[in-house]
């Protein structure tokens, strides 16, 4: 699967980026706009390495998430667009890991950020880490995500940072398929059979409580928003609602009242189940330190 | 064939604008917007599209093995209606 992936993603990063792989992609633009780095001082620096670390981190969580549908979809189709999502995601998490390596200029590699860290220092979203449990809950906490990581692309296009802004334009068309797909699949599941509908309730009264993480702030946003480099992430929270409202009024779903929320990831506090996901996403390399395949 | 599967949908992408579309494969799906998603998902992953069509398989009207000597034959022996001086795309003769 690992090494599936690796190929998978150099291959279309190859194409895209004129037969270079990622890491050189991201090297390039980090050259080109090195003149920028002369004036960023060190606690910018490392807020920025915080912030992609946070961006990847959530990626590559639900990515490992979606890839445990592996040989297990409903469908053959929906197998493979759940695990092509998982890859879309994935290579996202390499792209801004590479370069939080590459602004932390401590000689780390994505690999080291993937698999070298632990549970709490790892800064993604909740909502990313919660288990798959049937397919509704799949697609519900996919619709969050993908509807937070719409708008939050859409308004990293205009960072001052001109690799995050590259990345966010890249990501967010892969985002809006993602959200296309699961939009669709809710409205299916809502506004389908009442066995499907009394899932996607019970997957709602499951993760909501995890929607407030995802618009959480600290110290870091504030300094990086200071600089033109992060976005507000309360501009995105009334566009969200206003999209997650229209599609469960589509999917005749009860948009919740519930205000209650499970907050933490910004200082990596996670449920009990990512710990559970790292251990068997971090096994090999940490068994066989160095492996090559 | 069991009840429980959804529709057939025959796929047919477009490698390129003006390249005609070319039969790549199928894809079962409730509907016609899932029907476009699942055969996204399935055929253009690589690179292999820029436009994507979808049609219910029960739509294809195909030809029978029976029909092949009326259907094909008939034109072997007219050589006149072959045109030789210039090239017919997807011809088999030359």
């Amino acid at each position: 699967m690992i090494k599936y992936i690796v190929t998978r993603i150099s291959t279309k990063h190859r194409e895209q980026v004129l037969n270079k792989p990622v890491s050189e992609s991201v090297q390039d633009r980090f050259t080109q706009s090195t003149s920028k780095f002369h004036f960023m001082n060190s606690a910018t620096n490392n807020s920025l390495v915080k912030y992609c670390l946070r961006i990847a981190d959530s990626s590559l969580v639900l990515g490992q998430r979606l890839g445990e549908w592996c040989g297990h979809g409903p469908i053959l189709e929906e197998d493979i667009a759940l695990t092509n999502i998982s890859l879309d995601l994935i290579g996202q998490a390499r792209a801004f890991y590479t370069y939080a390596a590459q602004l932390e200029n401590k000689g780390k590699t994505e690999d080291d950020f993937a698999f070298f860290r632990d549970e709490r220092e790892y800064y993604n979203l909740l909502l990313t880490e919660q288990p798959n449990g049937d397919f509704g809950q799949t697609i519900l906490r996919q619709f969050l995500i993908s509807t937070y990581s719409y708008y939050f692309y859409s308004a990293l296009k205009t960072s001052n940072d001109s690799t995050l802004s590259s990345l966010a334009e890249k990501s967010l068309k892969e985002v809006t398929y993602h959200l296309r797909h699961s939009s669709e699949w809710l409205i299916r599941l809502g506004d389908g059979t009442a066995e499907s509908h009394q899932r996607v309730e019970n997957a709602i009264d499951e993760l909501w409580r995890f929607t407030g993480d995802m618009f959480d702030m600290d110290e870091v946003d504030e300094l990086l928003i200071k600089e033109g480099i992060a976005i507000n992430l309360a501009s995105l929270k009334e566009p969200w609602e206003k999209k997650v409202k229209e599609v469960f009024l589509k999917a005749t779903l009860k948009f919740p009242e519930n205000q209650f929320m499970i907050q933490g990831s910004r200082n990596g506090k996670h449920t009990e189940h990512l710990g559970h996901l790292l251990t068997e996403m971090q096994a090999l390399p940490r068994t066989f330190p160095g492996a090559e395949w | 064939m069991s009840n429980s599967q959804w529709p057939l949908w025959e796929v047919f992408t477009q490698k390129k604008s003006g390249l005609p579309f070319e039969h790549a494969g199928s894809v079962h799906a409730p509907d016609k917007e899932l029907a476009l998603q699942n055969a996204r998902d399935v055929y253009s992953r690589r690179n292999e599209a820029t436009c994507i069509w979808v049609v219910p398989s029960e739509y294809i009207i195909s030809s029978t093995p029976e029909d092949m000597g009326s259907f094909f034959e008939p034109s072997n022996d007219k050589i006149y209606r072959h045109p030789n001086f210039y090239k017919t795309p997807g011809a088999s003769f030359e």
